[in-house]
């Protein structure tokens, strides 16, 4: 496979062709940001938190990393003033939603990121799509998926195929960098077959808890104003 | 009638000389305009009635009846043009039909229904001397009065497919590629783009299958008039998708248009199978070896399925969400194949490209922009319509002597180009040419050729938030700027119309503009901001009197709230 | 609702993943709304998951998940009609219809819906029932054309 070669934040960083800019980071322990990136899901571009300054052939650009391919000779720069901006007011905007999601407090931190910027509607869901995106491309069950468009835009459970796959399975809560997901399901599960988990407690009272029909616990919230 | 399969192009032209020879130019035509303003005027009852009275007489060996796509003029329609002379008649009711058919008969002409000057009372009678009509060059539009769009044969009556004749049967591809490229044929959606670099790019892609497309979205709003082009003369279009077909190496095309317009679908679907019963389409057409299928496809009424990827997204049955441009789709576009999409009146300017010269176009517009544009004028003007002027043209004949001016006597406030993803230049502007470039300098970038004009009652700030409350429910929700950054920005502007707006409000907005543009996975994001910008360039004042307004009578309130508590 | 016309859409595009749209947009048409136990049909025959078809018929405006009324009113809000008086135009037929956008009232009568410039900005401001274009409207010509439709 053939060697690019390429500067991140002044480091001459050795990729292969067909990686992105972030991959090539990850390898040289150059630290990006990213929210809905996550290594067994194909690459999305949705959160935008990954996204870097490029030089290539003269021209600047801002990219997203996670989906950006290498090119020999780039001059990328993981952090500077519009960057860090970008990110910044990324973030605010998510708190806006997710208040007290830790990513979001630690980002908040680094970056500069006023928690209170925005008018709060907490919806909880920050969007990243890596439960939808989990059920799709790694279970191939899409029980949960995205309804409505724009800012209304919303994760949904399918009762019928969530009553049958999600019991078991129930991988994607701890994905979720809000706990919504778990929180949604939960809702799904009340609305459209409630019962089952009492049902479902009682049968196995005295049997040894099944480590995989876990309720990971909610992060705790902080008092927010 | 069924047609016959045409197996090479001197069958084409000898069935046009059919065509022709049965036709008696002398004979009186009435044509009713059905385009979507006209329509909305009834002018299905006014059509109906011309068939009635023709019916009544039994005049149909007398004269001729004919429903058309736009003629242009809409703010006066139902329109009614009758040849020989294009003897204009406005504002057209059934009642005056039996008047019509009665003058046309004697050669004479409805005086009372024909264009009077408002001011002057003087007459114009014939469409080369109507104000709306005289400045306009109607390269494109020209042919919809002379066109039924059900009818092939009136598009080959005008010289329809006679450029394809001649690509394919005299140019190689690469020569049909050059030809367009050396006219410099800017793409006219919006990014004014050369369509002849984008022709190559898909060409020369490695993958053999390719694709070509006809964007008719018009997703912009008060944009009409691509729905003009493709309802009104739909093998224009289509005869450019197929010549570019050609040049690319294309062996499938998809026109991707609009639902909501049930004329529309009904003229590209009857234009699709007509040109595959003449052997247009499908196999070997007109005897060259070429093989090109084209099928239909419709947006689903979002704005953001306008944008090439979301579209492309669309057409292979996906959520039309967009992805991101690193690849361009006119090297991996639907299904990854390399895809070259072009809107509709950059398709239909191909026709004439190749008949008549990359030299002859080039003589027309402006230095970088070359040919004429289409544009929708509407907003607070005289006469609304679809015009058709040489790129360079200065704004002040489209919106005086075209437009008539502002309406009910006002005076102009701004020029706003290009729809919710444009930007509003003020008045004073007015002798700025029409150009890719120069406008795009001023901050109201052509877009797909939108203009309105707004009046001096026009509120600035609600027309950025009415412009912004547009785009969020056509943004997909994928990335967060678009989705986060233009609802912050649509609450922004919504507290400043209402009364309710804080120090720091423009800052805010500044920032907000700044981070979606940058960091925007599409065009919609991207650009969603650039009202904003223009507005803040030539209308900042107008915003800071709405803050610091706000904020004094705020602090008059709490001032007064105060003082009652301690009386 | 036409029980077999449905039945023949769903049948045309069997198989045919890439034809949800379509089958989405002939089904909307014929039947005026998408009925959850229509579309868990048509998904496992276009052999599509419930969760995508759920997220088109979602996202697009065209689509309606829930019945519609007997007459569609639509109020335009595209630009022209915005600058030419559609908001005044919009507030009559609200309060006529007692209906917000999106809504429909308890007798099905009416359905309102705002949005997509229809193009006829000539004729602005502009109100569509059931497809048919009334040009230049004035709130109180709302009203009488409002009472025409039962």
């Amino acid at each position: 496979m053939s060697e690019i070669v390429l500067n991140i934040d002044g480091k001459e960083v050795a990729a292969s062709a067909g990686m992105t800019v972030l991959q090539a980071a990850q390898q040289a322990d150059i630290h990006i940001p990213t929210l809905c990136h996550h290594e067994k899901l194909e690459a999305y571009g949705g959160c935008r938190l990954c996204i870097v300054e490029v030089e290539a052939r003269g021209r600047k650009s801002y990219v997203v990393s996670c989906l950006y391919p290498v090119e020999p000779g780039i001059v990328v720069r993981t952090r500077s003033e519009k960057v860090d901006k970008i990110r910044k007011v990324l973030v605010e905007e998510l708190m806006a939603h997710a208040p007290d999601a830790p990513e979001l407090v630690r980002l908040a931190e680094e970056y500069g990121a006023d928690r209170h910027r925005f008018d709060k509607e907490t919806s909880f869901c920050v969007l990243c799509g890596l439960c939808v995106r989990y059920c799709d491309e790694v279970k191939h069950k899409n029980a949960v998926g995205f309804i409505e468009n724009g800012a209304v835009r919303e994760i949904s459970f399918i009762p019928e195929i969530a009553a049958k796959e999600c019991w078991s399975c129930q991988e994607c809560f701890t994905l979720c960098p809000t706990s919504y997901a778990q929180a949604a399901y939960l809702l799904t599960e009340a609305l459209a077959f409630p019962g089952r988990r009492e049902a479902h407690s009682h049968a196995h009272a005295h049997a040894t808890p099944e480590p995989e029909r876990r309720v990971i616990p909610i992060t705790p919230v902080a008092a927010t104003a | 009638m069924t047609m016959l399969k045409l197996n090479s192009a001197a069958e084409l032209e000898a069935l046009r000389a059919k065509i022709l020879a049965g036709r008696d130019p002398a004979k009186p035509c009435i044509a009713v305009c059905a385009g979507a303003a006209c329509d909305g005027m009834d002018s299905a009852a006014v059509a109906c009635a011309f068939l009635a009275e023709v019916g009544r007489q039994q005049l149909g060996e007398r004269l001729e009846l004919r429903t058309t796509g736009c003629h242009g003029y809409c703010e006066r329609g139902p329109n009614v043009v009758v040849t020989p002379g294009e003897i204009c008649y406005f504002e057209v009711a059934p009642a005056d039909v039996p008047e019509i058919v009665a003058a046309t008969l004697r050669g004479e002409v409805v005086e009372r229904l024909v264009y009077h000057d408002p001011a002057s009372g003087a007459k114009a009678v014939h469409m080369n001397e109507v104000p709306f009509y005289k400045h306009q060059t109607r390269l494109l539009i020209g042919d919809n009065p002379k066109i039924d769009p059900m009818k092939i044969d009136d598009y080959l009556a005008v010289g329809g497919y006679a450029a394809l004749i001649k690509a394919l049967t005299e140019m190689t591809p690469d020569q049909v590629l050059d030809e367009v490229k050396r006219a410099n044929l800017r793409g006219r959606g919006g990014g004014g783009f050369p369509a002849g670099s984008k022709w190559e790019t898909t060409r020369n892609a490695p993958e053999k299958i390719k694709y070509v497309i006809v964007n008719g979205h018009e997703g912009e709003s008060a944009a009409f008039m691509d729905r003009a082009m493709l309802t009104g003369n739909p093998h224009k279009v289509l005869e450019g998708l197929i010549i570019g077909a050609y040049a690319i190496g294309a062996q499938r095309g998809f026109m991707y248009t609009r639902h909501d317009m049930p004329l529309l679908e009904k003229h590209v679907r009857n234009a699709l199978a007509q040109a595959k019963e003449y052997g247009l389409l499908g196999e070997n057409i007109l005897g060259s070896g070429f093989s090109l299928e084209v099928e239909l496809h419709f947006d689903v009424g979002i704005f953001v399925s306008g944008e090439s990827s979301a579209l492309m997204r669309s057409i292979e049955g996906n959520a039309p969400e967009p992805r991101p441009k690193y690849v361009r789709t006119s090297v991996s576009g639907i299904w990854d194949k390399p895809s070259n999409l072009n809107n509709v009146e950059t398709w239909a300017n191909v026709p004439q490209i190749i008949s008549r010269g990359a030299e002859w176009f080039t003589s027309i517009g402006s230095e970088k922009s070359r040919g004429t544009k289409l544009i929708s004028l509407s907003g607070n003007v005289v006469n609304s319509g679809v015009v058709e002027v040489p790129m360079g043209t200065p704004l002040r004949t489209l919106v005086f002597d075209i437009g008539g001016g502002v309406r009910d006597g006002k005076t102009l406030k701004a020029i706003h180009f290009g729809g919710a993803m444009g930007g509003s230049i003020p008045a004073r502007l007015i002798d700025a040419p029409l150009d890719f470039d120069g406008m795009s300098k001023l901050g109201a970038p052509i877009g797909a050729g939108g203009l309105l004009l707004m009046d001096e009652d026009t509120d600035m700030v609600e027309v950025a938030r009415y412009l912004m409350d547009f785009l969020t429910k056509e943004s997909c929700g994928k990335c967060v700027p678009c989705r986060e950054g233009m609802q912050q920005m649509l609450q922004t502007l919504t507290r400043l119309t209402e009364g309710r707006g804080r120090q720091g409000d423009l800052e805010l907005l500044e920032d907000l503009v700044e981070v979606t543009g940058l960091g925007s996975l599409c065009a919609l994001g991207k650009t969603s901001g650039d009202p904003l910008k223009s507005m803040f360039r030539y209308f900042r004042p107008e915003y800071e009197a709405r803050i610091s307004n706000q904020a004094a009578n705020q602090a008059a309130d709490q001032a007064a709230a105060g003082s009652g508590d301690t009386k | 609702m036409c029980e077999q016309k449905i039945d023949a859409i769903i049948e045309k595009y069997r198989g045919q993943p890439g034809s949800l749209i379509h089958a989405l947009v002939e089904i909307q048409h014929e039947n005026h709304w998408l009925p959850r136990e229509v579309l868990q049909r048509l998904a496992d025959a276009l052999e599509v998951s419930f969760s995508q078809v759920m997220q088109i018929a979602s996202f697009y405006k065209t689509f309606s998940l829930t019945p519609k009324g007997r007459h569609e009113v639509h109020v335009c809000s595209g630009m022209t009609c915005h600058l030419r008086g559609a908001a005044k135009l919009l507030a009559r037929v609200e309060e006529i219809t007692g209906l917000k956008a999106g809504e429909t009232d308890a007798d099905s009568r009416f359905t309102l819906e705002t949005g997509a410039c229809l193009g006829s900005c000539s004729i602005a401001p502009e109100l569509i029932v059931d497809g048919k274009h009334y040009g230049r409207m004035t709130p109180d010509q709302a009203e009488a054309v409002l009472k025409s439709y039962e």
